[in-house]
């Protein structure tokens, strides 16, 4: 993958949006890859938590947005509790979910959400996937 | 003994079952689970980005109401046990953001409550040996898995229930209850959780990977204390043949285990609701 590097993306607005949404210092972050490693749902990630964060260190801002990793994180926090340098990618993770829900953009549109789904499905499972999928 | 109980809104309905269990074996124990007088939805997420203040409101309001009727709540569900908990650290040790949660809901909260599960009124209340001597009906043998998932003990440093190197509170029960608990390594890996909504291929594979890991073991039904994972759990096993991880287990709440071997009325139990069924695997035990 080719990676642009600049002072443009190293301090752009995205990067320190993130930040301050997930309350996360990415230079913390010495990628060591343990957060990956614990991750549930990484393998269907197109970015797993560690590459993430590098590519957020690195201010690809194009490349984050387009990748499927926030919406795929469950928020199981296996990523935290291994971490030796204390950084929460679920918190990062969620930020960049928070950015796109705040902008508006939906991940998933009620109209289309299957109606067994919404006739058996725990109502926790319904109130939770609102709230983590749709603006 | 009176307890402040908050249902949540999944016991309110589809999980009713795991509702009117608990209830009952409190009564079998000797104290009543009394339901708040007022509650509304914990929110099912605890906001995960520090800077989302209204994401604590609901939760709050929750804790308010429960404060009126005492200084401790416990419940039942997994998740609303992971909000209503770590909201009530926020506000408790957070000076801004309390004062920003009660001045949106026009209330003055503290933090002051005690939010407790209920494997912890049973453990540090009740007291698993005493549960073991109510036991009318010993689930002899009966190999369970203990399903921790991740929402009863994740961020260790704000749930405590139990170690975070190895928690055995709900063993420690299944012991009581005269069941073998087995242990296994997804115990407490994620089932898939909300992406029921959306994305059942990867729930598929999780609880998958759950339900397997749990029959290598030699796990007969799986445990839980979460409505979600109960349903992923179930769900991931139907169509399929023998299921995504090779089975047919039963899953059961904690309360349904309970209330059989405290010899409950099955009217409470819920049981028909449960994909498989255990009663099958009891009456092969002699149970
Ligand atoms: S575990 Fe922590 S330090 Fe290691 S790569 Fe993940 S976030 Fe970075
Ligand atoms: S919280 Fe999200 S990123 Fe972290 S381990 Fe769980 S699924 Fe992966």
């Amino acid at each position: 993958m080719l990676i642009k590097l600049g002072k443009e993306n190293l301090h752009s607005e995205f990067v320190e949006l993130i930040e301050r949404i997930s309350g996360e210092e990415l230079a913390n972050c010495y990628q060591c890859g343990n957060c990956t490693g614990g991750c549930p749902v990484s393998y269907a990630m197109d970015f797993g938590p560690r590459e993430i964060i590098r590519l957020l260190q690195l201010g690809q801002e194009d490349t984050i947005k387009s990748a499927n990793s926030p919406w795929l994180c469950v928020g199981c926090l296996q990523c935290y509790c291994r971490c030796p340098k204390g950084v929460s990618a679920a918190k990062i993770l969620e930020a960049l979910r928070q950015l796109s829900l705040r902008k508006g953009e939906s991940h998933e549109e009620i109209k289309e959400i299957p109606f067994p789904f919404l006739k058996n499905a725990p109502q926790q499972a319904i109130v939770c996937g609102f709230r983590k999928f749709v603006s | 003994m009176k307890i402040p109980y908050y249902p949540g809104c999944t016991l309110n309905t589809v999980a009713k079952g795991f509702d009117t269990s608990a209830r009952e074996s409190a009564v079998l124990l000797g104290f009543e689970l009394k339901e708040l007088n007022q509650w509304n939805c914990c929110g099912a997420a605890f906001p995960l980005t520090p800077d989302n203040v209204m994401g604590l409101t609901a939760p709050t309001k929750v804790l308010v109401n429960a404060r009126k009727e005492g200084d401790t709540v416990t419940t039942l569900c997994s998740v609303c046990y992971n909000v209503l908990k770590r909201t009530n650290k926020v506000v408790k040790d957070d000076k801004e953001k309390r004062s920003v949660v009660n001045t949106f809901i026009e209330e003055e909260y503290d933090g002051s409550l005690n939010v407790i599960h209920y494997l912890e009124v049973l453990r540090d209340k009740i007291g698993f040996d005493k549960i073991k001597a109510a036991i009318k009906r010993p689930l002899k043998g009966i190999k369970a898995g203990a399903y921790y998932g991740c929402m009863l003990l994740r961020p260790f440093e704000d749930m405590g229930i139990d170690k975070a190197d190895g928690p055995t509170i709900f063993e420690d029960l299944l012991k009581a209850l005269g069941c073998e608990p087995v242990e296994f390594p997804n115990k407490i890996e994620c089932c898939g959780a909300h992406l029921a909504m959306g994305n059942e291929d990867v729930v598929t594979k999780l609880s998958g990977s759950v339900l397997s890991s749990a029959k290598n073991r030699g796990a007969e039904i799986i445990v839980t204390s979460c409505p979600l994972c109960q349903y992923n759990l179930e769900k991931s096993q139907k169509g399929l043949e023998g299921g995504a991880g090779g089975t047919q287990m039963p899953i059961l709440y904690f309360t349904q285990l309970l209330g059989l071997a405290l010899g409950q009325d099955e009217g409470t139990l819920g049981l028909e609701k449960n994909l498989f069924d255990v009663k099958q695997l009891l009456k092969e035990r002699g149970i």
